[in-house]
């Protein structure tokens, strides 16, 4: 087992994994549980988090190349506009994949990319979700993406 | 105890790669048999802080891709010069996936539904691989030695896919049966120059590896020659049935696809 | 996109408690639970369908640092089985392994990683026995449990002989279709003082587990305790114990609290799934499309235990004639073991299967008398007073079906032809090239039940106490997300408007109030709240103490069919649901696109607006799945695709636009007239996305899930 030092939503963490711990796992046995685990393959998208700016899967990353690493998770990552907005729009019924759906979605609409129903669609392609059928979640987006763009303006 | 090497440079990364350390990038392969116990890596050569593999390079010779390009990277940056393998890399598990998985790591795991191993297949592309003992070319057909089984020596590192040859239409399609995070049924990356008279065809998860077929590239050649096209593909090919589709569909799904692709690449260049 | 028509708003809009915190990744879940100085378990399972058990030598594994114990079937004493309602069950394998994963040993470690290591050191050695894994096999060969082959035979029979001018017979498949819910199975059990065991798990069921657990154990349900913590996901696969007495066991037996997580690809083969169904249709009809007949056999593939395959078979035989006028009926029913994975409840629970072999039946009867299909059904739909056709229950105070077909007939199914590749057969694969698109669409009706029924005593209690200006609510009910604590925080409001509403976690503390199964709970506790709330009201407050009112409330009486024929008042009431869809299809390849859907349910009365679009769309998203993709397939018993890889449900980019009616008839049957909600949405909307597709392409299409091969390759 080795330590692994890094930030967590701001705030230095120090791990324990051993060489074949995902990033994932090691989080959550120290008792983080922003991310969770449905399948732990990459094809549910629960676990995601960004890890120095880059949002991933953190059941695919061990953590021991994590060190020194700024990871963040849906709670450094939440807007309260989408939080208002997933609220309303029905997003959430269990909840297990919302925190994955957030990050996916902040970083959709931080990218410079113009969300419509369909891109919308394609970038959450990755985030599975077993009790909404999606439109909530995809209609909260989307508002939130209209608001953000007219107070930009 | 297991160690982890993050290297920056390609040297100190075949110093680690020679202690015996499992390499990886993406890890989007690597790790799902690790977490499911069925695999067990004492000590990691992580090659994310590697930049100079992240590099992709045009010159007046063509295209060199650093192994460790995402997907994410080769989806955008590549949608113009090689259509076919930015389409095929947008193709490959999901937006997240995309933003770590890498070229090197999709050819250096080489499985027969490779998505981004047809398009290189049907640029000629090169492999590059690094040792400590010097560097080495070799043709990707060459590399892809059997199913997830390269001719890649346990001291060297895939470093570059260089492609030359990527002009001309082209298109990459992949059969499965839902949008996203879809190991492919069976697919098919075509390319016509006809300027050039150069005609190229790969078929994928229909044979051992990743399929270059040099028996249909004539008929692509010729117009109205897409059924006959179509026949040699599907006899160069030799799939199996498994729970995913049983031979007799694949070898269907692989003529309808390289009918439509013929069909396709020829209406483009008209 | 969706819309919907306006939803009453009597009850107001409501945030529902739980979903501030979901939203914020605060929410706990039995898989965040730590306990300090907490052990880990992990679960040998047999590698075979079916084999016995040789021996267990569990020496290499005990020698491993950090490995406290493993746990067999010595470890129980014999005769204690587990099961949901039959008790045939063992906690561990006993001599005969029946299904692939079945538990041989529970290893106890410091950590969750070194008790999965240590499952490997645990050597089993079996004797591979022939798996039995047809319905034919299992009927023909022995039986591979001591309790019989049959796990229930019912057969139901209602009307003079008869047969029709015009016939047509059907052979329908259904396949096995798992829950997957997000979460997967995780609980922590830790031993109390008095000799006792608590768990704090996430089950649909707290007093049924309980119940099993005690047998087990031998302990008191005083002495044991079931507490729920957040549940990510249910629809039916948290109804049957999995590892809750695995975990109970090595806590009393470690004096340590001991925590247990499954991975995917286990839980694949931990909890029952969907009965894969087997059925022959015959439907006799007069020219001008009047059914006048049905005969109907279903076999169900129960696995090699029952868990709850005996109402299953209920449900999918009484609702095998949907809800039409069929003077004649004749059904035959078998839930038969085998040595399949184990099959149990899922959101429609046997309707779903029975919706697929009537409506794909009805809609060959209306292609071969050149009626429309819509039409067919809207003149033989149920009308007041009519017999319900297999139990011969009066059809009284339910839906106006009429209305429900017109009502969803009239939602317009977007018709804009499809240009992204994300919106073509083949979607993002780009297979189509340009080449047709064959559209098609198909109408079904689904029915069932919401309760128990079969005589089933039901009941379900809920204690209100008042403190201040707050309400407490101790119901034991299950939240897995679909929003009963928003349903009773509503009901509660309706007394006490202005009152601030707050949930004691669910437990066995709490009187029973039944699963959160069976589209009952907002009824069942509903009704429970609502009597407690009006108790509370109708007290006068003269101190400051903290007053309170309990209720049980009893639904409507319900009774087993008739021994020899199955009719009777098996149900206390049914919910009624029509789906259109509208699918694309490459027809060269198979590839399906189901591009909308529109649907019409009647949801007795609104009262979470929201919610109950988000159980409409769950649904519809479920019934996708198991339209073109959701398959356990398991050749000679052994799954060969139980990961999220290769058992594919849709995502954000496969869902269909959806349009939504809901009708408001309320049940005079209960205080409020509600009705249940969240199964309808999975029970037709299979059948009509596989009518489209057999109107689409001109094949049989008689199985579901549709595969590729079976458009493609089909003659």
């Amino acid at each position: 087992m080795s330590s692994v030092r890094l930030r967590l939503d701001g705030s230095p963490v120090e791990l324990e994994a051993a060489s074949s711990t995902s990033l994932l796992r090691a989080l959550r046995d120290a008792g983080h549980t922003k991310a969770q685990g449905a399948c732990e393959q990459g094809e549910c998208g629960s676990c995601l988090v960004r890890i120095d700016g880059v949002v991933q899967n953190s059941c695919l990353v061990p953590a021991t190349i994590c060190e020194d690493a700024n990871v963040e998770t849906v709670a450094s990552l939440l807007n309260q506009d989408l939080a208002d907005a997933f609220a309303r729009h029905g997003a959430v019924q269990c909840g297990f994949c919302t925190p994955g759906f957030v990050v996916a979605a902040e970083a959709a609409l931080a990218s410079a990319e113009s969300l419509t129903y369909d891109t919308v669609r394609e970038r959450l392609a990755g985030n599975i979700c077993r009790c909404t059928g999606y439109h909530g979640i995809i209609e909260a987006v989307l508002e939130v993406s209209q608001r953000r763009r007219e107070a930009n303006q | 105890m297991g160690t982890t090497s993050s290297p920056t440079t390609v040297e100190d990364a075949l110093k680690a790669l020679s202690n015996g350390a499992r390499v990886i990038n993406g890890g989007t392969d690597v790790m799902v048999p690790v977490n499911e116990g069925r695999d067990w890596v004492d000590s990691w050569l992580n090659l994310r802080n590697v930049e100079s593999l992240r590099v992709i390079e045009q010159s007046h010779d063509g295209i060199r891709i650093g192994a460790g390009v995402t997907f994410a990277k080769i989806e955008t940056s590549l949608v113009h010069l090689a259509p076919a393998l930015a389409r095929a890399a947008s193709t490959v598990g999901s937006r997240q996936i995309r933003n770590v998985a890498t070229i090197g790591g999709n050819v250096a795991t080489a499985s027969p539904a490779g998505d981004s191993i047809l398009p290189l297949l049907t640029y000629d592309a090169e492999v590059e691989l690094v040792s400590l003992r010097g560097t080495r070319s070799v043709p990707l057909t060459q590399f892809l030695v059997g199913p997830k089984r390269t001719s890649r020596e346990p001291d060297e590192l895939l470093s570059a896919i260089t492609i030359r040859d990527f002009q001309g239409a082209q298109h990459f399609a992949k059969v499965g049966t839902r949008n996203a995070m879809v190991i492919s049924i069976c697919s098919i990356c075509a390319r016509l120059d006809r300027e050039r008279g150069i005609a190229r065809v790969a078929a994928g998860s229909v044979a051992p590896t990743p399929l270059l077929i040099h028996s249909a590239e004539e008929a692509l050649l010729r117009q109205n020659a897409a059924a006959e096209f179509s026949r040699l593909v599907v006899e160069a090919s030799s799939p199996i049935s498994d729970h995913r589709a049983s031979a007799e569909y694949r070898r269907h799904a692989l003529g309808v696809l390289a009918e439509r692709v013929h069909r396709l690449l020829w209406q483009e260049t008209q | 996109m969706t819309t919907h028509s306006p939803f009453s708003t009597r009850f107001g809009t409501v945030i529902r408690p739980d979903v501030p915190p979901k939203i914020a990744g605060e929410f706990e879940y039995s898989n965040d639970v730590r306990i300090p100085g907490m052990l880990f378990g992990a679960t040998k399972r047999s590698p075979h369908a079916h084999a016995r058990l040789v021996a267990i030598d569990t020496s290499k594994a005990l020698a491993m640092s950090g490995v406290h114990r493993v746990f067999t079937h010595e470890d129980v004493p014999e005769g204690r089985l587990l099961g949901h309602i039959t008790h045939d069950q063992p906690v561990f394998v006993l001599d005969v392994a029946r299904h692939e994963g079945e538990p041989v040993a529970f290893v106890v470690a410091d950590s969750q990683e070194r008790a999965w290591q240590a499952l490997e050191a645990i050597d089993v050695s079996w004797q591979p026995l022939e798996p039995v894994t047809t319905i034919e096999d299992a009927l023909t060969k022995d039986p591979i449990h001591p309790q019989g082959t049959l796990i229930r035979e019912l057969l139901i029979e209602r009307g003079d002989d008869a047969v029709g001018e015009v016939v047509v017979t059907g052979t329908w498949e259904t396949g096995r279709q798992d829950q997957l819910f997000l979460a997967p199975e995780s609980a922590v059990a830790y031993p109390s003082a008095d000799g006792g065991v608590t768990l704090i798990l996430a089950t649909q069921d707290l007093h049924t587990d309980q119940q099993q657990l005690c047998a087990v154990l031998n302990l008191p349900p005083e002495k044991v305790h079931l507490i729920n913590s957040g549940i990510g996901g249910a629809f039916g696969g948290r109804e049957d114990i999995t590892l809750q007495a695995h975990l109970a066991i090595a806590a009393l037996a470690l004096g340590k609290p001991v925590k247990t997580t499954y991975r995917r690809s286990e839980s694949f083969l931990a909890h029952p799934k969907r009965h894969p169904a087997f059925m022959r249709y015959r439907l006799g009809a007069k020219s001008d499309g009047t059914f006048v007949s049905l005969e109907v056999s279903i076999d169900l593939d129960g696995g090699p235990y029952a868990s709850t395959s005996g109402p299953v078979l209920g449900s999918a035989c009484y609702f095998s004639a949907g809800p039409y006028r069929i003077p004649r009926v004749r059904v035959h029913g078998r839930a038969v073991r085998t040595n399949n994975p184990v099959s149990g409840a899922m959101r429609g629970f046997g309707a779903v299967q029975a919706c697929f072999g009537i409506e794909s039946t009805i809609d060959l009867l209306a292609s071969k008398l050149g009626i429309d299909p819509v039409e067919i059904r809207r003149r033989n739909v149920l009308v007041e007073g009519d017999p319900f056709p297999t139990s011969g229950q009066r059809f009284e105070d339910q839906t106006d079906l009429r209305e429900l077909i017109d009502r969803c007939m009239a939602l317009e199914l977007p018709s804009s032809p499809a240009t992204l590749d994300l919106d073509l057969p083949g979607g993002t694969g780009r297979t189509l090239m340009g080449s047709a698109v064959s559209r098609g669409e198909g109408f079904a009706l689904g029915v069932k039940n919401h309760l128990y029924g079969e005589g089933v005593p039901e009941t379900s209690w809920a204690k209100l106490t008042r403190e201040g200006n707050t309400i407490i609510v101790e119901s034991s009910a299950s939240e897995c997300g679909q929003g009963i604590q928003g349903v009773l925080d509503r009901i509660v409001r309706t007394e006490f408007p202005e009152c601030e509403v707050r949930f004691a976690v669910p437990s066995t503390w709490m009187q029973y109030s039944g699963s959160s199964s069976a589209s009952r709970q907002s009824w069942m506790s509903g009704s429970a709240v609502l009597g407690a709330a009006q108790k509370l009201k109708s007290q006068t407050s003269s101190g400051e103490e903290p007053e309170s009112a309990e209720f049980e409330y009893r639904a409507p009486a319900t009774y087993r069919g008739d021994p020899t024929n199955g009719t009777g008042d098996i149900h206390v009431s049914y919910m009624f649901v029509a789906h259109r869809a509208r699918v694309e299809v490459d027809t060269e390849l198979g590839l399906i696109r189901v591009a909308a859907i529109s649907t019409a349910q009647d949801v007795g009365r609104v009262i979470n607006a929201t919610e109950i679009r988000g159980q409409i769309l769950g649904g519809i998203a479920q019934g996708v799945g198991f339209a073109i993709n959701e398959h356990l397939d398991t050749p000679s018993g052994l799954a060969a695709n139980n990961s999220l890889t290769d058992y594919l449900v849709p995502t954000a980019a496969d869902m269909p636009l959806v349009v939504i009616d809901v009708l408001e008839q309320p049940d005079p049957r209960n205080p409020l007239g509600i009705k249940g909600v969240g199964e309808p949405s999975a029970v037709s909307s299979t059948a009509a996305i596989a009518n489209a597709i057999r109107q689409a392409t001109g094949k049989p299409i008689t199985r579901v899930p549709v595969r590729p091969s079976d458009i493609a390759l089909a003659n």
